[in-house]
Formats: C-alpha cells, structure tokens, sequence
C-alpha cells in the first residue's frame, strides 16, 4: 500500500496534476473577474428598478441561478456547436462559469447594495450629487467592502465547480487524475488522497481569509 | 423542443422522477446528519466540537464531483460493490450535510442565550433545554436557507449524470446524443430542472421577507 503511494507521487505524475490544479486556478481566476464586472451590472440594473429593463434582467438571472452549472455547460459546450459556433474546451469552461457566476455575483451585489444606510444616497443627493454619482462615488465603494467575504466565498465554490468541467475534458486536476489512475489501478486511492487534498488546501485557506474579513468588519 | 418532450416524454419524465427521488434521499439523511453535527458543535464537550469541526470543513471544501467519485470509483474496489445512484446520492448526502449543519448552527446561534439559560435554570438539562426550547425556535429562522439548500440540492444532483445514475441531466444527455438536437435536449432538461427549483426558491425568497 505504501509502496502505492510512492510510485504514484513520482514527480512526473505530481507535475501532472499540479498542472491541473494551474488550469483550475486559471479557469476559476478569470471567470471570477468576468463574473464581478458583469455581475455589478446586472446587480445594479437589479437594484435601481428601470422599468421593463430591471424585471426582464432580475428574471434571467433567476433562471440562471436555478439551473445546474453542468446544464448550462453542456449548453456552452455541446449547444453552442449547434448553432454554428464551436468554442475550444477552456473558453466554453470559462463562459460557462462566468454566465453562472455573474446572476450569483449579481445577488450578492444587490443584496450588498441595499445593506448600505439609505442615508448615505440622501446625503449625496442633498450635497447635489446626481442620482448615478451618488451610487458611484457613495454608494458602490461602501457596498463593495460589505461584499467582499461573500465574493470570497462565491469564489471557493467556483474552484470546486471546475472540477464538473471534467466532463468536457478540461484538463484540470480530477480529469489528470483519472488519466493517472487509468493506466494502473493501484493508483486509485492515492490520486483521490492528492486532490482532495489539494482541493481542501486551496478551499479552506479561502475560506479563512473570507472569515477574517468578516470578522474585521464586524 | 416541444418535439423532444413528445418523443421523450418518458424518458424525461423517468430522469426527472430519478433526480427527486435522491434529491429526497439525500435532503432527509443530510438534515439528519447536519443537524447532529450542528448540535455537536455547539455542545459543550470540546472533542465533539472538534469532530464536528472536522467534519464539517472536510465535506465542505472538497468538491462534490471527487466526493461523489471516490464513493463510485474506490468503494466498489475495496469495500462494497454500488451502482451509480447510490454512489451519487451518498455523496449528495455528505456534502450536502456539511452546509445544512453550517445553516442549524447559525440557527442555533440566533436564538437568545437567555433562553437556553432560563431554561436551564428551570431544571431542565442541556439536551432538554435544546430540544425543547431552543431547536424549536432555531427551526423557524432556518427553514429559508433550508430551502435554498434543497434547491442547491436538486441541482447538484446533476453529478449522477457522471456516474450514471440515470437522472434528469443523464438522460438529457442520452437525447442529445440520440437526436443531435443538443440545444433543444438541454432546454427540455433545464425547463424541468426551473419546474422544480424556481417555485422553492421564490417561496423561500417570500418565507424571507416574511421573517425579517
């Protein structure tokens, strides 16, 4: 058994998966950057109540959120060829993240929003700011500060959710592993020892930092 | 897509009566499991909180794809033999618990400390006291993110779809394959994931409001 062990972290398989665990990082990084800027939009739109414009968005975003990230990654991957476009394996990952990311992100914004005093926008609306200044400069920077451990923790479960793009063969760390573990079986337990514990590694020390900031605004 | 639903009515119909039955499953063994971790952490005993601790941050931060995996790739190797659906509802139960034990607890501490004392000081245990007064007052603050929980239920029931378990999104994806239509499959499938999840979710979003 120990033996097992040994032989499966041989450097070249533990470079192997480190990569995958790069790939995740990269997918999870730049999905979380695309969902923020979207995601205030649409949280902002949410918020301010156009009329028409702000329920159409507040529904898309509901239906979004109540379907399963695999669906609307299958929709990226396996859909969008049949409507003429056909995206590589990272792109459609990292879309399908980002349009499932942004409707959460987009909740956290409005509920980050309204958890600012309201007389915050009335005392820049009385120093004769306009409406949109007012939640630019005032509003927007406060509720930022509130948002930020729930983005963390947004995050922590972007990184886990990478790991259903395996089954669009993104090459990330569980789908490195089940190459490893294919070529011999006594490799099993090893390899899903090593990810767990790069997995947990990577989600628990976000999730401190995400209760170390709540705790230092509280 | 109204034509997927007519050739595939059933075999929808049979994936989408897959997905409530573990999402069921799971919902009732990880309030079980959660609960009892929760009342564990907040028990006075510092080893219980310890394991509860554990257990918690364990299941929590490893995805559930790999949990779901190693139940279906190495129990069957060296413990017991299972087929998909059980392998993916065990763990849809785990990792579901680690959060719903996260929720009661978070109930649990908003309940007044005085009402754990005063019940005490009537002569009640600690156990008395929690199962009496404070879990039935916990209850009413938690039902909400309960209810959130059990929608994040249903969807991630969408991971039997990777061992097999024959649920809504595996047949979705036998159609796709089956009928080329992948666009129209998949919105047949997320138009039965919403029949099931939006309902909950705007009901909670209501119970929510209600509360506050």
């Amino acid at each position: 058994m120990l033996q097992n062990f040994i032989d499966a972290y041989s450097p070249d398989n533990l470079r192997y998966l480190l990569g995958g665990l790069w790939i995740t990082i990269l997918v999870s990084v730049v999905s979380i950057i695309g969902s923020f800027i979207i995601g205030s939009i649409l949280g902002v739109i949410r918020y301010v109540k156009i009329k028409y414009l702000s329920a159409i968005v507040g529904f898309i975003i509901d239906v979004i959120r109540n379907l399963p990230l695999l669906l609307i990654l299958f929709f990226t991957y396996f859909g969008l060829p049949n409507l003429g476009v056909k995206p590589e394996i990272i792109p459609a990952a990292i879309l399908a993240m980002t349009i499932f990311e942004s409707t959460m992100l987009a909740e956290i914004v409005r509920s980050g929003i309204q958890a600012v005093d309201s007389g915050q926008m009335e005392g820049a609306r009385a120093n004769g700011l306009t409406y949109w200044q007012g939640l630019w400069h005032i509003v927007l920077p406060q509720a930022l500060v509130k948002m930020i451990p729930a983005i963390v923790s947004q995050f922590i479960s972007l990184v886990k959710d990478t790991s259903l793009a395996t089954i669009i063969l993104l090459p990330e760390m569980l789908f490195r592993s089940q190459i490893i573990y294919g070529q011999n079986t006594n490799y099993i337990i090893p390899m899903f020892v090593a990810i767990a514990l790069m997995y947990f590694v990577v989600c628990y020390l976000l999730s401190l930092l995400s209760r170390y900031l709540e705790k230092r605004q509280a | 897509m109204i034509h997927i639903f007519q050739a595939y009515g059933g075999t929808l119909l049979y994936g989408l009566g897959q997905t409530l039955l573990c999402s069921f499953i799971a919902l009732i063994f990880s309030l079980i499991i959660g609960t009892f971790f929760a009342l564990l952490e907040e028990s006075p005993s510092k080893i219980g909180r310890r394991i509860a601790r554990a257990y918690i941050e364990l299941f929590r931060n490893i995805p559930l794809l790999v949990i779901t995996m190693f139940f279906y790739v190495v129990f069957p190797l060296y413990v017991v033999k299972m087929n998909g659906f059980t392998a993916g509802t065990i763990g849809l139960t785990l990792y579901t618990s680690s959060f719903i034990a996260e929720t009661v607890r978070a109930g649990i501490q908003s309940v007044d400390s005085g009402q754990m004392e005063g019940s005490r000081s009537n002569g009640f245990t600690y156990w008395q006291a929690m199962r009496y007064v404070v879990l039935p007052q916990a209850f009413r603050y938690v039902i909400p993110p309960l209810g959130n929980q059990f929608v994040n239920l249903v969807k991630n029931s969408s991971t039997l779809a990777f061992v097999g378990g024959f649920d809504l999104m595996y047949q979705g994806n036998v159609i796709a394959s089956s009928s080329l239509e992948t666009m129209a499959a998949y919105s047949a499938v997320g138009v039965l994931y919403l029949i099931i999840t939006m309902p909950i979710s705007y009901y909670m979003r209501y119970l929510e409001k209600r509360l506050a």
